[in-house]
């Protein structure tokens, strides 16, 4: 009992202060929203959009969908010119999988807002989620069941992970949706008690990730309809926060 | 050499042989040669098949693993019609592999004493194992189970979707009171078809489906996979490279290793080392982060070398860095052996006696925990373990307890590992361009996942791109173990006896 106690005091407090205090220290080479600078193009080169693995730039006009988007570095070592980077805004999440499609231009992305008042009223406080692995490849999961340990403290803003669809007020789901899980998913959908939210985590269930277009799979969650979208392959721990937090509203949509 | 092992031919980890070069032997020859190799102490590392011009004609491949001769045994025979006979009642390790063959190629094994899908999906040549018609759709873990009838016999069914944020497979329990007397395993709802689409490549997608194939094991395919690419294209990979790709490797494993142990300490409600290892397993992928932006490695192994590099200043940091967690996680998890209660619900848990390790093949810290001798990195090294020679940690009892143990003496030799490495990083470029694949041959590459061996074989064509690309993860080797050690179990002692083995949905449903 002795020794537990002394680790205790060693191991010390690890909660993150995020989102009131500061943010937790991000990777250097964190790869967040990638940025074109289409000034240093030279005219008609196409090869980001022809390594690209998930066609997820348009070859003219260099608008990316960050749906599709697997954060690789496959664009950005094929550029002559240097004119792809990632930027470490890990802010990523959005409420319309449109707002996934992000132009060159575009300065800032539009950034989730909050539930409906109705649903803000019900699940502000409380949100309770039954995850479900439809083909995702346990890097989602990892980075979402990481939320639950001291260091990210999900608890304290009243998310939880349940075990039953009986319990959960919506389901976040992770993966391109394989062929044989495709009954499982829409029938713990259906066990969710109404009103009810979808979470999709990652490029596989955005739009099928390094899956999308395999007979197996589905492109992701096509069927069902959903309320928060983060990309990432996998999103870093903080997007996924940052999106769960602005869609309970205590994240200021500053867009 | 006996003449057994004559009749295949000897290549070592990450070579490539050309395709003629592999022998031919007749179908029952080629079983015999694998039983026989099998019974003197080698390993199914690998066993499939792969189509070829004729539709009547199916190539079977193996991959023997002689782990007391450092040597990789390869063959081929061919199957003619739609069937072959089943080798698994005179070798049970190929049990999972010839219902692969069969679901893959619509072959039958006759005689197989378990013959049933593995993925749930339909076959690549229009034939069925089964007789399923073509058009209907494949409902996974849809079928026979194995059940035990009687008087207060009950059946337990858990899955596909359970509890905790988990990947799904469906769970069938057949049990008396509490006690477990058999469980059924079924698998296949993470069913991608990454084998399929890797065929034609390597393309723009590749690396990505190796990636994710098993997304916890991102360093430990993608090194084979680059040493497949690396040995078809015969690139010299640069030294720096390997030894950053070795403490990568390390990284990987002591984030689930640790993840592992806090978790298993969760399952037996013995919250300390639950809170602190769930915290400092997360440390760890941030190391992996630290050196290339990925908690998971994502893009960090290239074929040819490494996309990131390090420098002075990088080095001291993660020198620092893992200086702390070595002392941090020595604390956590040495709390479990001190403690009474916990050591009571580890030890004597879902036993897996040495024989029965043996006669399934079983691989990675499980195999270990039950006395087996065989780690990729010290039996057929490559890279980087090649120079750095890593000690196999083992133990004796094959329960819980061991499964445990085996991981926390391996977090200290992986640490001790990377800690060496980045004292005497080799100086040089970190990748070299690979160039063409050669055609028409087979390269063999293996690696010691935190899970066990990884096995990945690629076939190429007369164009050079992948004919065939088979991968084996150690789960696909390991799940049977879980059904086998909880017979005579107490039913609550499940989720730990899984933990305890831990093993991937998708890296087995692919």
């Amino acid at each position: 009992m002795y020794q537990e106690i002394l680790t205790r005091f060693k191991q010390g407090y690890r909660t993150i202060k995020f989102p009131e205090g500061p943010l937790p220290p991000l990777p250097e080479h964190l790869r967040g929203r990638p940025l074109f600078a289409l000034d240093k193009c030279a005219p008609d080169c196409r090869l980001c959009a022809e390594v690209c693995p998930v066609a997820a730039i348009e070859p003219a006009t260099k608008a990316l969908d960050l749906g599709k988007c697997l954060f690789c570095t496959d664009c950005v070592q094929a550029c002559p010119a240097g004119a792809i980077s990632f930027s470490r805004d890990y802010r990523l999440s959005v409420r319309r999988r449109e707002d996934l499609l992000v132009s060159v231009e575009q300065q800032e992305m539009v950034l989730a807002a909050e539930l409906e008042r109705r649903l803000l009223k019900l699940f502000g406080r409380s949100l309770k989620l039954r995850q479900v692995s439809a083909g995702g490849c346990n890097a989602c999961e990892a980075d979402v069941n990481v939320l639950s340990t001291i260091g990210w403290d999900l608890g304290r803003f009243g998310i939880q992970v349940v075990a039953s669809p009986r319990h959960a007020d919506g389901l976040l789901i992770t993966g391109p949706v394989t062929r044989n899980m495709e009954l499982a998913l829409l029938k713990t959908w259906e066990a969710v008690a109404e009103p009810k939210v979808v979470i999709v985590v990652g490029a596989c269930a955005i739009a099928g990730g390094p899956y999308r277009g395999l007979a197996e799979v589905g492109d992701g969650v096509q069927k069902l309809p959903v309320d928060l979208y983060i990309p990432g392959c996998p999103p870093h721990p903080l997007t996924i926060l940052d999106g769960l937090l602005r869609l309970i509203g205590r994240i200021e949509n500053r867009s | 050499m006996n003449q057994q092992s004559a009749k295949l031919a000897a290549i070592a980890n990450g070579e490539a042989i050309s395709l003629n070069e592999i022998p031919f032997l007749e179908l029952l020859d080629f079983q015999q040669t694998i039983s026989s190799g099998v019974n003197r102490g080698q390993r199914v590392s690998a066993l499939f098949g792969a189509a070829t011009a004729e539709p009547e004609l199916t190539f079977l491949y193996v991959v023997l693993a002689d782990d007391e001769e450092n040597h990789l045994h390869v063959g081929r025979t061919e199957v003619k019609g739609a069937s072959f006979p089943s080798l698994t009642p005179h070798c049970p390790q190929v049990h999972l592999f010839e219902r692969e063959i069969a679901e893959q190629f619509g072959l039958k094994a006759i005689g197989h004493p378990w013959f049933k899908p593995v993925r749930y999906c339909h076959s690549w040549t229009g034939r069925d194992a089964w007789e399923r018609p073509a058009e209907a759709a494949i409902q996974p873990a849809v079928g026979d189970f194995y059940r035990v009838a009687g008087e207060q016999v009950h059946e337990v069914a858990v899955g596909p979707v359970h509890a905790g944020v988990i990947e799904p497979g469906h769970f069938r329990f057949q049990c008396h009171g509490e006690e477990v007397m058999h469980l059924e395993i079924a698998l296949g709802f993470q069913h991608r078809g990454v084998e399929k689409a890797l065929s034609g490549g390597p393309d723009a997608r590749s690396l990505h489906l190796i990636e994710t194939l098993a997304g916890d094991t991102t360093i430990g395919h993608t090194i084979a996979y680059a040493q497949i690419i690396e040995a078809l294209s015969h690139t010299q990979k640069p030294v720096r490279a390997q030894a950053l790709r070795g403490i990568a490797l390390e990284l990987e494993r002591l984030a689930n290793h640790v993840g592992d142990l806090g978790a298993l300490a969760g399952d037996v409600g013995f919250l300390p080392t639950a809170s602190f290892c769930g915290r400092i397993r997360g440390e760890f992928l941030n190391l992996t982060a630290y050196l290339c932006g990925n908690r998971f490695g994502r893009g960090l192994v290239q074929p040819g070398g490494v996309g990131f590099d390090l420098d002075q200043r990088g080095i001291e940091e993660m020198l620092r860095r893992i200086e702390i967690l070595r002392k941090e996680s020595s604390d956590a998890i040495n709390l479990l052996w001190e403690n009474q209660s916990v050591m009571a619900r580890f030890e004597d848990t879902g036993r897996l006696a040495e024989t029965l390790a043996v006669e399934l093949g079983i691989v990675g810290p499980a195999g270990r925990a039950s006395g087996l001798m065989r780690d990729v990195r010290y039996d057929h090294p490559s890279g980087i373990f090649r120079f750095a020679q890593m000690p196999i940690s083992t133990y004796d009892s094959g329960d819980v307890f061991g499964r445990a143990y085996v991981r926390w003496m391996e977090i200290q030799q992986s640490i001790a590992f990377i800690v060496e490495q980045l004292k005497n990083l080799p100086a040089g470029k970190v990748r070299l361009l690979p160039g063409a694949l050669q055609s028409e041959t087979l390269a063999v590459a293996l690696s010691e996942g935190w899970r066990g061996e990884i096995c990945q074989v690629a076939l190429t064509d007369a164009g050079g791109r992948f004919a065939r690309y088979k991968i084996v993860d150690p789960s696909f080797h390991n799940w049977f173990a879980l059904a086998q050690v909880l017979r005579n179990q107490e039913i609550s002692d499940f989720p730990l006896c899984n933990k305890s083995f831990n093993l991937s949905y998708c890296g087995h449903d692919l």
